[in-house]
């Protein structure tokens, strides 16, 4: 799998990275262009969009088309791409803040709707641009620069919330895993019809770790995995012992007829 | 196919008029929200978009609206959307992304009695403002506005090709009258109607800039999938389209974005002038309130007054010039509209020797011809 560099779709000049030291964002753009490499894209047929956020400045870095919005709205612009030019490639990316959060109306309607986008959620449990305040995300209990005396509400799966939400395809992944996650990509990339969604647990050492004593990066990813259990396993151990556990693998994994292909038929019956 | 590309004599509503001349404009793509009183526009694209290989999607919300109609604009889809002033309030983020992106699309707006929910669904103008100012920051915009169910096929048609030719946002600022008012109109041949398309880069690849302006200020375009890759970006960019918060790149931009519209005013300011040319007495009006003072003018003419109607069919850019031009004469100005004094205000910034009277009504009915005639009988000799 690693044989992909992914080095055509990075624009080298731009590196590195402006995300701060330890995080996680990196490794995310990593997988994504040697999934991008694996599957074939080109450059000309692909359209990334992003939101704002620090991972909405991943466009930046990257060589094919791209459409940096507005906060929370990348997926309603990915959707519009899509319709106006089925053949493309469109690929949403988004933050907890971003998508989760603002854009959750959004999410949870191109799931229903399997509009035939992938977008990938890189969740580091906060909004880091912005100075490390709560987002949809953030456990119960987390210290952020907003909730100061521990958070007091309860934070979405944003993946079992996209799966209720009919996603084709749904998967969780860590940066402590990136052969996993690029994996995960890879196969929402491949997938012929529907919407599909990738979740990249991600951290966040500059707010979210320091504000709960999580250590340096190499702490955080360490606990990432110490935390990470597969779905499969999941399925059978008791609810108290998943607890503040990160349940990784593929959520969903299942046939729809998309969006798109939908939508032909409506033109056809249009013009009988 | 969709009516509109048959030449005939039509008995139509303004809503489904202005879809229609979506349609013959050559836009493929709807994404909207519904709300009264615009839902025919919405229900129209469905029913007739798909008939021509188009698109129509239901959105979530306005917000998501007009996402996705900027997206498809930037995949080279001519694109648009209808609302009221309840979902043009939802938009508004999202027309500074389209105008800071140079997305061409056509935001249909049939106006309501607000604020909030307001009176739902009565008619009002009291939206001329949000058109212009709805969106933060400094930009420009055009809006046009038509004022009888023929217009609001023509300016639809107008209003696409001036999105296209400046790659911007551009406003048809309808009324729930006008929109949801019947009458017969003269839908042209498809050969007869004049459509532009965007200028699209015809450079080598390899230097292909998204925002390389040209001479007339305009950067020319290059869709997603083309082999010219584009970056469209809502934050300050430079011409490459990648970010740059460089000021003195910064200024320069948000300039060029108001120059490359404000410096073309002539063009792009359409009206009509009825009655007098050097009135005495110049009556200012767009939409429903043209209407009621086209009725007033009328008949004030048969009892001996010099007055004129200059009704504006293009609201913004401001066409300041041609209120100069009319008022040479006049001894007054009145101003009847849906609100309380939103276009007087603006008239007022240009036209400082003459009074500038208002007709005002915000109850949510229109303003009757003989309320207008009042005006005029007052103070004049």
């Amino acid at each position: 799998m690693m044989r992909y560099n992914g080095k055509k779709f990075l624009k080298k000049e731009l590196l590195p990275f402006f995300w701060c030291s330890g995080c996680g964002n990196g490794i995310v753009m990593g997988c994504i262009a040697r999934a991008m490499e694996e599957s074939g894209f080109s450059k000309k047929n692909t359209v990334v969009v992003t939101g704002i956020g620090c991972w909405g400045k991943a466009d930046d870095y990257l060589t094919t088309h791209t459409f940096h919005g507005t906060h929370g709205r990348a997926l309603a612009i990915a959707t519009g791409i899509k319709l106006a030019n089925p053949s493309l490639e469109v690929i949403a990316l988004v933050g907890d803040g971003d998508g989760a959060t603002i854009g959750g109306n959004h999410l949870i309607h191109a799931a229903r709707r399997n509009i035939d986008i992938t977008v990938i959620m890189s969740n580091n449990f906060t909004y880091g641009m912005t100075g490390g305040q709560y987002s949809g995300t953030t456990p119960f209990g987390a210290i952020t620069s907003t909730s100061r005396y521990g958070h007091i509400e309860d934070e979405f799966d944003i993946s079992e919330l996209v799966k209720a939400a009919g996603a084709a395809y749904v998967a969780k992944g860590t940066v402590a895993n990136p052969l996993q996650l690029q994996k995960f990509i890879f196969k929402a990339f491949k997938k012929q019809n529907g919407f599909c969604f990738v979740e990249a647990i991600n951290i966040c050492p500059t707010h979210y770790g320091r504000a709960n004593k999580l250590g340096k990066a190499p702490e955080m990813i360490e606990r990432l995995k110490k935390s990470s259990i597969n779905i499969k396993l999941a399925k059978d151990m008791k609810p108290d012992k998943l607890t503040g556990k990160i349940i990784v693998g593929e959520y969903i994994n299942k046939k729809v007829d998309g969006y798109i292909k939908r939508y032909k038929e409506v033109q056809k019956r249009a013009t009988i | 196919m969709s009516r509109a590309t048959k030449g005939k004599r039509v008995f139509m509503q303004g809503n489904i008029a202005a879809g229609e001349g979506a349609i013959a404009a050559g836009a493929r793509f709807f994404a909207g929200y519904p709300i009264t009183p615009s839902s025919e526009i919405a229900q129209h694209a469905s029913i007739y978009l798909p008939k021509v290989g188009g698109t129509y999607i239901q959105m979530e919300d306005e917000i998501g609206s007009i996402g996705a109609i900027i997206g498809a604009s930037m995949a080279g889809t001519k694109s648009y959307t209808a609302s009221s002033g309840p979902g043009i309030s939802l938009m508004n983020e999202n027309i500074g992304l389209a105008c800071m992106v140079e997305a061409p699309c056509v935001l249909i707006s049939v106006q309501r009695a607000g604020p909030s929910t307001g009176l739902a669904t009565k008619p009002a103008q009291a939206d001329f403002l949000q058109t212009r100012w709805g969106t933060h920051g400094d930009h420009a915009i055009i809006a046009v506005s038509p004022a009888t169910v023929q217009e609001c096929f023509d300016l639809t048609i107008k209003a696409f090709n001036f999105a296209e030719r400046f790659r911007t946002p551009v406003f048809v600022l309808m009324d729930e009258i006008v929109g949801k008012m019947y009458e017969t109109i003269d839908i042209p041949d498809t050969k007869e109607i004049k459509i532009e398309n965007r200028k699209i880069a015809t450079c080598p690849h390899e230097e292909f800039k998204s925002y390389n302006f040209d001479e007339d200020l305009i950067p020319p375009f290059a869709p997603f999938g083309g082999i010219r890759i584009s970056k469209a970006n809502g934050s300050g960019h430079g011409l490459d389209g990648y970010p740059d918060t460089n000021p003195e790149n910064y200024d320069r931009s948000v300039r060029r974005l108001t120059e490359k519209i404000e410096n073309r005013k002539e063009e792009i300011c359409l009206y009509k002038i009825y009655g007098f040319k050097d009135a005495e007495i110049l009556i200012i009006a767009y939409g429903c309130s043209a209407r009621s003072s086209l009725a007033a003018v009328e008949q004030a003419r048969k009892n001996g007054f010099k007055v004129g109607l200059l009704q504006l069919q293009t609201l913004w850019p401001f066409p300041d010039h041609l209120i100069k031009r009319y008022s040479k004469k006049a001894k007054k100005i009145i101003v009847p509209e849906l609100s309380l004094g939103q276009l007087k205000s603006e008239i007022e910034r240009y036209v400082k020797n003459i009074p500038v009277v208002g007709v005002n009504k915000v109850g949510g009915v229109s303003i009757t011809p003989q309320e207008i005639i009042k005006e005029l009988e007052t103070g004049y000799k």
